[in-house]
């Protein structure tokens, strides 16, 4: 069995942490949703020069915890302490006041203003004034600092979603906050940037900084953090230092029960063409060349994985396919016919689904039920519509349904879908797509957000659907998890295909050079 | 703001909430425009007892407000819809204007001679196309080419009073009209029946209702109302699901201009009897309908009493004039002044305000 200690004193040589002060402490915070208490009686210490790994599968109560921390949200009990004061901190503006810097899950920038101005906006809430000229040296010198790329021109709406979270962490460095909070920020991160991004925490958190990284990846929390506080269904499951366990007990503290993985691939056995990408060449937003004459073929009961580094031309690429984006030059092939510039209503109902890159502005309607939203495609079947009206009450059944076999977690089908946790949208997605018994599934790093039993399932479902016959063409950013599950693999780099390889044939080391233009 | 006011995000909101914030912004508003009251030595309390018992408090004053309500209503039915997919049409004074010159047509020019049965229907039909047709140029231009809805629906209001002045001093001058800038009076078979014993043209009463309830259903259970709904909450995901913005842009953008038409049909058939100048066509029932909308917070059945609500201050407006001495000018700036509390009172929907010593909260969410 295992041993749950509550470790304070080893660890991080750099910084004596039973003698350091206290730095946060929340006491019993109770938070609740309606019916849903996302946060029952959860108490948590943060010491400086310590990186805090929360870990916890969707729906945990990670995120509501962090919000409520940053000022987000309100706790209905509990108490919060930073420096051993007794705070109550009710906006974020208080919780950057207290030093406490948050990068959320979804990022939240202004899209029609610059990298320096978003900034330059968040820097006034702490009420330093700063022109975005002014700044920009110091971005600069911060982005340098800590190797990443970043223009600070570039306006939002142009840039993709690694690169607006990378802007959120810089906005949050440039406050100067004592505590960092990260919400989840890997999961788009190719792996050497993810080791970038690691090595950064950690000199941070040499700087006395105190990062608290939230994640469901048992690996990560496992690499890189001083401790791990488990989260389970709203209670702190337990509190471990990673040399402690292994990752399967780990595992098993999160999910409370074991987990046998399910996924593998198999042997594939693919017959007639459904995609076929000719000479493609697309335009970005801000009109220039992105896809630059792409080619390739997804057959039935194939797993093609795009991979690459976000930013290289694959959202394009996916919009193009999907109808949402004009094909400036070249051929798309759906079963045999021509659908160059189809409308995205024409190819879902002949069988393209998409799990789009950004969940929260494409994939979902906040404001709408998830009812609604699992039916946003088939509202209009005659499934669930006469004529001119919708069934709402089988759109209803049927949603409830969908949420059983899907696990999502939420209080009722009627609720706006932005109440639900960052996976559960995810999963809502996932639901919607696979419903609509697709040909062609074009995935956009599907198991993004996702802990591992719902990674585990989606990858179960995609390879499912693969029996089926379906036609898998997945952009990832996640080379491990492609080579798991795809059968051919492909490297995106500044807009063009650098190769495709059979999975069998594929090599780690060769594909990530290729995939940062090495090779 | 004083630092020491905090708002907090809420995390949801309620219907109770929504109620609480229009009527406190309603109060508000009043509140503010008892400080012009003082300011013009009017006891405001005597003012608005005289406003509210002019317009609710006998069944002559409640003729009148019911006449101001049919045409806010109409047109206020129609706001909704295009407020609901996010597309702002500013326009509805004009289709209006636009409704009551084809009302004109059909009864001096096109079917004087027909009977009733055949004149009332058609002059409400070819109403609504005129209505409709006046917000298709909007429509399109936003639907194809993203052109600002806004700017169009508001320039074209102006063309709209212009073909009106154009057609009462010119061609369409009265014969019989000692040269004032009128119409003939309509035939008789081309004017609207009345409730007796009042001027209520009840034709257009109904089909205000009617529209108020179709709406309800329209935009609730049919599956462009759905469409609706995601283009305004989410244009992204709606183009991503597959649903036409140009669709549902145009197609709102009919309907609200045929129901403004309508309005317009029922102001000169049943009220007027002729065309005259465009002002007084309407009194502003376009401009007043987007307050309506937002009063009744985009809801099709609650616009019905707001409409009714803000009929009566036209109406008590009136009374005040008389009996204070006040203008009439008075009763715009009490529109403006409830729109503008309406719109900053949408920070206190999605936000609490917190004091420093505990919270004033509007509304708990634990249940
Ligand atoms: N504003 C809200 N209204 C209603 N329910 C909410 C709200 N925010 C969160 N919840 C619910 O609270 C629970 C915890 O959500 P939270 O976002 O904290 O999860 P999480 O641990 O961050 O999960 P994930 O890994 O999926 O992001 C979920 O069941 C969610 O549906
Ligand atoms: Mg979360």
């Amino acid at each position: 069995m295992l041993k749950l200690k509550l470790i304070e004193k080893e660890k991080s040589p750099k910084i004596e942490i039973g003698k350091a002060r206290l730095l946060v402490e929340m006491r019993n915070i109770v938070k609740k949703f309606y019916r849903v208490v996302a946060n029952d009686g959860i108490s948590l210490s943060i010491y400086p020069g310590q990186i805090h790994a929360l870990l916890g599968e969707n729906g945990a109560g990670k995120s509501t915890l962090m919000n409520i921390l940053y000022g987000v949200y309100r706790p209905d009990e509990g108490e919060i302490y930073v420096s051993g004061r007794k705070v109550s901190i009710k906006s974020p503006k208080d919780a950057m006041r207290l030093g406490i810097g948050m990068v959320h899950q979804h990022p939240r920038l202004v899209e029609a203003l610059s990298v320096a101005e978003n900034i330059s906006l968040s820097l006034t809430d702490v009420g330093v004034f700063a022109s975005p000229r002014v700044i920009k040296p110091r971005i600069m010198e911060l982005a340098r600092k800590y190797g990443m790329k970043v223009n600070p021109d570039a306006k939002i709406w142009q840039l993709s979603y690694s690169e607006r979270q990378r802007v959120e962490l810089l906005r949050v460095l440039m406050q100067n906050a004592k505590v960092l909070i990260l919400d989840e920020p890997t999961t788009m991160l190719t792996s050497s940037e993810k080791k970038e991004l690691f090595s950064m925490l950690r000199k941070m958190a040499s700087e006395g900084k105190a990062v608290i990284f939230i994640t469901h990846k048992l690996e990560e929390a496992l690499s890189v953090s001083d401790i791990i506080t488990v989260l389970r269904k709203g209670r702190v499951a337990a509190q471990v230092a990673p040399e402690e366990v292994t990752v399967e007990e780990l595992a098993r503290l999160m999910l409370g029960y074991e987990m046998i993985s399910t996924v593998k691939r198999e042997p594939h056995r693919y017959d007639g063409v459904v995609l076929k990408v000719e000479n493609l060449h697309v335009l970005g937003d801000a009109g220039v060349p992105m896809v630059k004459g792409v080619s390739f073929e997804v057959r039935q009961g194939e797993i093609f994985t795009i991979c690459g580094v976000a930013g290289n031309g694959q959202r394009e690429l996916v919009e193009a396919i999907t109808g949402l984006r004009k094909v400036a030059r070249g051929k798309v092939f759906f079963l045999g016919r021509d659908v160059t510039n189809t409308s995205p209503r024409l190819l879902a109902d002949m069988g393209v689904a998409h799990i789009p890159e950004d969940r929260i502005h494409v994939g979902i309607v906040p404001d709408m039920s998830v009812a609604e939203n699992l039916a946003l495609k088939k509202y209009r079947s005659p499934e669930f519509s006469t004529r001119f009206t919708v069934m709402y009450d089988k759109i209803y059944e049927w949603a409830r349904s969908l949420i059983k076999q899907y696990s999502i977690i939420a209080p009722s089908e009627k609720i706006p879908a932005k109440h639900l946790s960052g996976g559960n949208i995810q999963r809502l997605i996932l639901a919607r797509e696979f419903s609509g018994e697709p040909r062609l599934m074009v995935a956009v790093n599907p198991t993004y957000g996702l802990d591992v039993a719902a990674t585990n399932f989606i990858l179960s479902k995609l390879l499912e659907a693969k029996k089926r016959g379906v036609a898998v063409l997945m952009i990832s950013e996640d080379l491990e998890q492609a080579l798991k599950v795809s059968d051919k693999i492909a490297v995106m780099y500044e807009g063009q295909l650098k190769g495709i390889f059979p999975v069998e044939e594929a090599d780690i080391r060769e594909i990530e050079l290729m995939m940062v233009g090495v090779k | 703001m004083p630092s020491w006011i905090k708002l907090v995000r809420r995390a949801d909101v309620t219907r109770t909430t929504v109620i609480a914030v229009t009527a406190a912004s309603f109060i508000f508003a009043f509140l503010l425009a008892s400080i012009i009251f003082f300011w013009q030595g009017i006891n405001p309390v005597a003012a608005y007892h005289d406003i509210f018992i002019s317009a609710f408090g006998s069944l002559r004053g409640l003729y009148f407000t019911t006449l101001k309500a049919i045409p806010l209503l109409l047109c206020a039915v129609g706001l909704i819809l295009v407020f609901k997919a996010n597309v702002w049409n500013i326009g509805a004074e004009g289709q209006l204007l636009l409704g009551a010159v084809a009302a004109g047509w059909v009864a001096l020019y096109a079917l004087p001679n027909a009977p009733s049965f055949v004149v009332i229907p058609v002059m409400f039909i070819l109403g609504a196309v005129a209505g409709a047709a006046w917000a298709a140029i909007p429509g399109f231009l936003k639907g194809k080419f993203n052109v600002n809805e806004i700017i169009v629906t508001l320039m074209m209001n102006y063309i709209a009073y212009k073909i009106v002045e154009y057609l009462i001093y010119g061609p369409w001058r009265g014969a019989g009209s000692w040269g004032y800038p009128i119409t003939d009076e309509f035939p008789e078979t081309a004017q609207l029946p009345l409730i007796p014993g009042t001027s209520i043209h009840y034709p257009t009463l109904v089909l205000a209702i009617l529209s108020s309830l179709a709406m309800y259903f329209l935009l609730s259970r049919t599956k462009f109302g759905f469409e609706v709904k995601a283009v305004g909450y989410n244009v992204e995901a709606a183009r991503y699901a597959g649903i036409s913005f140009f669709k549902v842009c145009f197609v709102t953008m009919l309907i609200s201009g045929a129901l403004a038409g309508i309005a317009g049909v029922g102001e000169v058939a049943g009220l007027h009897h002729r065309l005259i100048y465009p002002w007084s066509i309407s009194s502003g029932y376009g401009f007043s309908a987007i307050i309506v909308a937002w009063l009744a917070r985009l809801h099709p059945i609650a616009a019905i009493f707001m409409s009714f609500l803000l009929g009566g201050l036209f109406v008590g407006g009136y009374a005040i004039q008389v009996s204070m001495g006040l203008s009439y000018s008075v009763i715009h700036l009490f529109n403006g002044l409830i729109l503008i509390c309406l719109i900053a009172s949408e920070i206190l929907l999605n936000y609490q305000i917190v004091l420093p010593r505990g919270e004033l909260k509007w509304q708990r969410l634990k249940s």
